[in-house]
């Protein structure tokens, strides 16, 4: 076995194992650490990938500002343990076998129609980050200042929503 | 070289055990940490595409969903505090009433 495939069965069985674990935790703040692990494994397989742009921004955004930004929110409403209430018997029978069908189906079809995708001529060309930028700035710019306004109309509706009723 | 497939096995996973904590989750946070699961499913699916096909769209696309995600967040988590602060529940089958 070669080392990157072995680095890959690493980091692919922490980010699983993370993501039981998330589904596992019965405290909403274990269950966000486990998601941070699932995140840290997932920017490793981009660095794998040779996608290291993607990786530092999976940290930086994903890792750093979104689960600070949970693990605050779950501080501030003092979120104890999850109370179990009323379980489905549809859920109960229904669910694991669904999510089975649903992950088979899902990787059937990816790794059948991923076999169609054109194979890279030349894969040290991806390690560039100043090219995802060029793309960023002619291809895909539209899109790109459309975020913008996004992020905008995110703000306010964060302040709109967050701000106490005047009484 | 890890071939495409493992990435793209992964990927879907990932995104069924996002899927099974949305559906089974009870906690109002943890449903929304799920779909942030998802999306990392998602992005590893792009990621993995990009490499395969050698083009760097993929990757431009991760940018945007994590754009995305950042202001999903944003707005959920002020959605979940004010539903916090009015039903004093964070468990979202004590929250089936449109009003109080």
């Amino acid at each position: 076995m070669t080392a990157p495939l072995l680095i890959f069965f690493l980091l692919a069985a922490v980010a699983v194992i993370g993501a039981l674990s998330l589904i596992l935790q019965k405290h909403p703040i274990h269950s966000a650490l486990s998601l941070i692990v699932v995140m840290v494994a997932l920017a490793g397989l981009y660095l794998l990938m040779g996608a290291e742009f993607v990786a530092a921004v999976q940290i930086i955004v994903y890792g750093g500002a979104i689960m600070v930004l949970f693990v605050f929110v779950i501080m501030l409403l003092n979120a104890g343990e999850e109370e179990h209430t009323d379980f489905s018997k549809i859920a109960k029978f229904a669910g694991l076998p669904l999510a089975l069908a649903l992950t088979g189906l899902l990787a059937a079809a990816m790794v059948r129609h991923g076999g169609s995708v054109a194979n890279a001529t030349n894969p040290d060309s991806l390690a560039d980050t100043s090219k995802i930028s060029m793309l960023l700035f002619s291809t895909f710019v539209y899109p790109f200042e459309l975020t913008s306004f996004l992020i905008l109309v995110a703000i306010m509706g964060a302040l709109v929503l967050a701000q106490r009723e005047k009484s | 070289m890890v071939p495409t497939q493992y990435y793209l096995i992964l990927s879907a996973i990932l995104f069924g055990l996002g899927a099974v904590a949305f559906v089974f989750k009870r906690n109002i946070i943890s449903i929304f940490m799920s779909i942030e699961l998802m999306l990392n499913a998602v992005n590893l699916a792009f990621v993995a595409f990009s490499q395969a096909s050698g083009k760097l769209d993929g990757q431009v696309f991760v940018l945007f969903v994590i754009v995305v995600a950042a202001a999903e967040a944003a707005v959920g988590l002020g959605i979940i505090i004010l539903t916090a602060r009015n039903r004093r529940s964070l468990n979202v089958e004590r929250v089936d009433l449109l009003k109080l």
